[in-house]
């Protein structure tokens, strides 16, 4: 379980986050959504600790982020950045390789490798794994980013709207992978998403953000409806139900 | 891989025999054994050039490319970007207001000046717009002129103008037994680079990715910062500064064999001796028996090296 006790954050005199308190429940897909500047990736590197708690406490697990040492909390949780420029001039195995760097510091073992190729084959790279990553497309070099974290097998994993350069198949093959992953391997995965409608598909636990304030959490069912719409994303769209699944037509 | 290792010793190894036995003084290998001056020259300067010529290449290669993954921009390398008249400005301090000091005080403090000069550097970058990669050798270009100018100044000011020559334009034809030997502390600082290689590629990535793997980015910066500091320092003490082989060799060795440095280390290490060392020796050969000085040389050299490659895009194995 990750859980926020009373956060804030600020940049310069700007309040980016306020006053969040939030249980994130452990071994399951949680979907971060809400608009775009809602905060919810100054939350993600609250978490991961890309960025200094201001105030309140964040704890991964066991661990109470802030006091942790860095390897440490690297060991237990992983975050796929948003912000992902130019491709490195790696290979495909060369990047993953380098999610065990918590665990080796830099000799790798046998172990190491076998959780490589591990990682390589269940994100199915392992005809790639010699490929440079800049002669990939951008979907497949976001998988690649996502094996690393992978490969650094921990108990929680972060990513930062990981669909973004994903094609409608890529995306749902993702996603179902990513839940896949988190049932088989019990982790704890939270996804910032922009379509309500994969929230709502796949994941199993909804926390909506806005303004740096938690509007709603909890299932796709019992969070997703015309309310939630309105408040948080400014719409009036139409919300249909397949399967008990809330659906947003857009 | 293996096989490009077996080539860089190898040329290596052809490069630094051509180098000792090209000279104005003639020198023949059949000779040697029956020629006591010979091996003398070869010992108090052909071969303490050529040491000094593949130390120098190869460590300001390597801390070239660990500058350039510490920036995150190719174009940067430290004996253009400050690091280098850091160093220069140091050693003239020292020499100004304490002559006296022993020489390994007067490295320390070289050092000491490479990296606050280094850290400006980086400081400068921060502020600068992250969409704008070009703007950072043109700033650092500008920054490393206006410490060399300060250099000049101050040296003006204490009448010792002739000695900054030596430190501001790298040359080898200085280099003699007992002169160089400090050059050395240069190969350890860049073998001691190779044991951060990951964590250097990895800072390469990204502040966000080097933390989520258990690294401090401060600290890697700054292991990588003293490390450049370390080398540029040493080299501009004891031959000056050499540019270009910073910047050429590691964006070649990066186009064809990519960024994993733990692999392409040594090979940069190699090219970057092996190209110092080749231009050394066209230097003494081009308009003999006069000689043209190294940095001229790789100057031109690495301008075409370097449009060639700007030009041609190649992959990586
Ligand atoms: N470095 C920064 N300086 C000033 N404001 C920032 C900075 N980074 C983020 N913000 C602001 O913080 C808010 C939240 O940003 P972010 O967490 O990226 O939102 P989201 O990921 O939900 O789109 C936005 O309003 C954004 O403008
Ligand atoms: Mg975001």
């Amino acid at each position: 379980m990750i859980s926020i006790r009373n956060v804030s954050y600020q940049i310069g005199s700007t309040m980016i986050l306020s006053d969040i308190s939030l249980e994130i429940p452990k071994g399951k897909v949680t979907a971060l959504i809400g608009p775009n500047g809602a905060g919810k990736s100054t939350l993600l590197s609250l978490i991961a600790r890309l960025e200094r708690l201001q105030s309140g406490t964040v704890r991964v697990g066991n661990l109470l982020v802030g006091e942790c040492s860095n390897r440490e909390l690297a060991q237990h949780l992983s975050i796929l950045p948003q912000t992902l420029d130019q491709a490195p001039r790696l290979s495909v195995r060369e990047l993953v390789s380098f999610g065990r760097y918590p665990y080796h510091q830099g000799r790798p073992q046998a172990e190491d490798n076998r959780a490589v190729d591990h990682a390589l084959t269940v994100f199915g790279l392992a005809d790639l794994a010699q490929r440079p990553l800049d002669a990939l497309s951008g979907g497949q070099r976001q998988r690649v980013q996502i094996a690393m974290n992978f490969a650094q097998d921990t108990e929680y994993m972060l990513l930062d709207e990981p669909l973004n350069n994903l094609d409608i198949a890529g995306a749902r093959s993702l996603m179902a992978l990513l839940c896949d992953v988190s049932e088989r391997h019990s982790k704890t995965i939270v996804i910032v998403l922009h379509d309500i409608n994969y929230a709502s598909r796949y994941a199993d636990h909804i926390v909506a953000m806005q303004n740096g304030t938690i509007m709603a959490e909890g299932t796709p069912s019992e969070i997703v409806n015309a309310d939630l719409l309105r408040d948080v994303f400014q719409t009036n769209a139409e919300i249909m139900h397949v399967d008990g699944v809330p659906i947003v037509l857009v | 891989m293996m096989g490009w290792y077996w080539a860089g010793v190898f040329s290596l190894a052809l490069l630094s025999f051509c180098s000792i036995f090209i000279g104005v003084i003639d020198l023949s290998v059949s000779d040697l054994w029956r020629d006591p001056d010979g091996l003398h020259l070869i010992a108090i300067s052909r071969f303490p050039r050529t040491i000094a010529a593949v130390i120098a290449g190869g460590a300001l290669a390597v801390a070239g490319c660990v500058m350039q993954m510490l920036v995150r921009n190719r174009f940067v390398e430290p004996m253009t970007a400050g690091t280098g008249q850091g160093a220069a400005l140091g050693i003239l301090l020292v020499t100004i207001f304490a002559p006296q000091a022993p020489i390994f005080l007067k490295m320390m403090l070289a050092s000491a000046t490479a990296l606050f000069a280094s850290l400006g550097f980086l400081a400068i970058v921060r502020r600068l717009p992250p969409k704008e990669p070009l703007l950072v050798p043109l700033v650092g270009l500008v920054y490393g002129g206006l410490i060399g100018a300060s250099v000049v100044f101050v040296a003006y000011q204490a009448d010792l103008l002739q000695f900054i020559s030596v430190w501001l334009n790298g040359e080898f034809s200085g280099v003699l037994r007992g002169r160089y030997e400090l050059l050395w502390l240069a190969a350890l600082g860049a073998g001691f680079t190779y044991f951060a290689a990951d964590q250097i590629a990895i800072v390469g990535l990204g502040r966000a990715i080097t933390t989520s793997l258990g690294l401090s980015y401060g600290q890697v910066l700054l292991i990588g910062l003293i490390s450049i500091s370390f080398i540029s320092a040493l080299t501009v003490v004891t031959v000056g500064i050499i540019p270009f082989v910073g910047l050429v060799v590691p964006n070649i060795i990066s186009r064809l064999f990519g960024d994993n440095l733990r692999r392409t280390l040594p090979l940069i290490a190699m090219l970057g001796a092996g190209l110092t060392l080749a231009s050394d020796i066209a230097g003494r050969l081009l308009r003999y028996p006069f000689e043209i000085p190294v940095g001229s040389v790789l100057g031109v050299l690495g301008a075409f090296v370097f449009l060639g490659l700007l030009y041609r895009g190649q992959r990586y194995e």
